[in-house]
């Protein structure tokens, strides 16, 4: 929660300096955020290659929770479109496109503003932390009412980290590895689905 | 955009290939790192931007409208799966 809090506070910080216009350079005509965005998936390659033993403890787990990545995914795709209805001024692919960030703002807002302006980004990160806090609250609900696979759908991407701690007080230990999964899973989908929806 | 997810391809292959190299081990603050830096470039991008700073109370219904569908989507989908998967167990067990 508090590495959320920096987050935003960089975000805040940024909008701050640009309204102000404190910062005597023109961004906008460098290409340094795309350069910054390679350097930051690269890292993130790195990340998920360098740590094969997580990869292998997924062995353990049964094809039945194997399946809850997939149906997240759907389900959010699913339920996105059905509200984009509501939404008259945005195209049904740019909606699934702010709903392929699972809850990974920073990487869903930085690849949309990328590919279809600030305007959509500033949307995919503002959706996508709204969904990290409301699994943070709403976890134990979650869990009563829907089953102890809640809290981590409802996580998206985030039941990897920043909500796993709670998703493990209210699911319980067993289900941290499934947590962990489908976290991975989400990750590992965001760039595709988020590429592949901004593009259409 | 492709040749971002091959970048990703290919730090997936380095990462893999270097595992046992300790200074691997601080790729995720320089992930962190990256990460201020693109959401400090964005809020510059907004802040700079009258439009979107007029319009940030609409943004923001736009996103918890967005936000609230695929919460929903996704929560329905995993307690049928719970359900699924119980009654097998119970299937089973009898």
């Amino acid at each position: 929660m508090k590495g959320s809090l920096v987050i935003v506070g960089f975000f805040v910080l940024g909008v701050m300096c640009g309204y102000g216009s404190l910062l005597s350079i023109d961004l906008s005509g460098t290409d340094i955020s795309f350069y910054a965005l390679c350097a930051l998936m690269f890292s993130v390659g790195i990340s998920m290659g360098r740590d094969p033993q997580t990869w292998h403890n997924f062995r353990s787990l049964s094809v039945g929770l194997m399946l809850l990545p997939v149906l997240t995914i759907i389900g959010t795709l699913a339920g996105t479109t059905a509200v984009s209805i509501f939404l008259p001024l945005r195209s049904m692919p740019e909606c699934l496109a702010i709903g392929s960030g699972f809850g990974y703002y920073s990487l869903s807002s930085i690849f949309i503003t990328e590919m279809k302006g600030a305007e959509l980004g500033t949307i995919a990160l503002l959706a996508n932390i709204y969904r990290e806090i409301f699994t943070l609250l709403a976890a134990p609900l979650l869990a009563r009412w829907f089953g102890k696979l809640a809290p981590i759908a409802s996580g998206g991407v985030t039941s990897m980290d920043t909500t796993l701690p709670i998703i493990s007080v209210t699911s319980g230990q067993d289900y941290a590895i499934v947590a962990l999964f489908h976290g991975v899973i989400l990750e590992f989908s965001v760039p595709f689905l988020v590429t592949f929806f901004c593009s259409l | 955009m492709f040749t971002i997810i091959g970048i990703m391809f290919a730090g997936v292959l380095v990462g893999y290939l270097l595992r046992k190299q300790e200074a691997l081990k601080h790729v995720n603050q320089a992930i962190t790192v990256i990460i201020w830096l693109l959401l400090f470039l964005l809020g510059v991008e907004v802040g700079g931007n009258d439009r979107i700073i007029n319009g940030l109370q609409n943004l923001g219904y736009e996103a918890i409208v967005l936000a609230t569908g695929g919460l929903f989507g996704s929560v329905l989908l995993a307690w049928a799966l719970w359900q699924f998967l119980n009654q097998r167990k119970k299937g089973a067990s009898k």
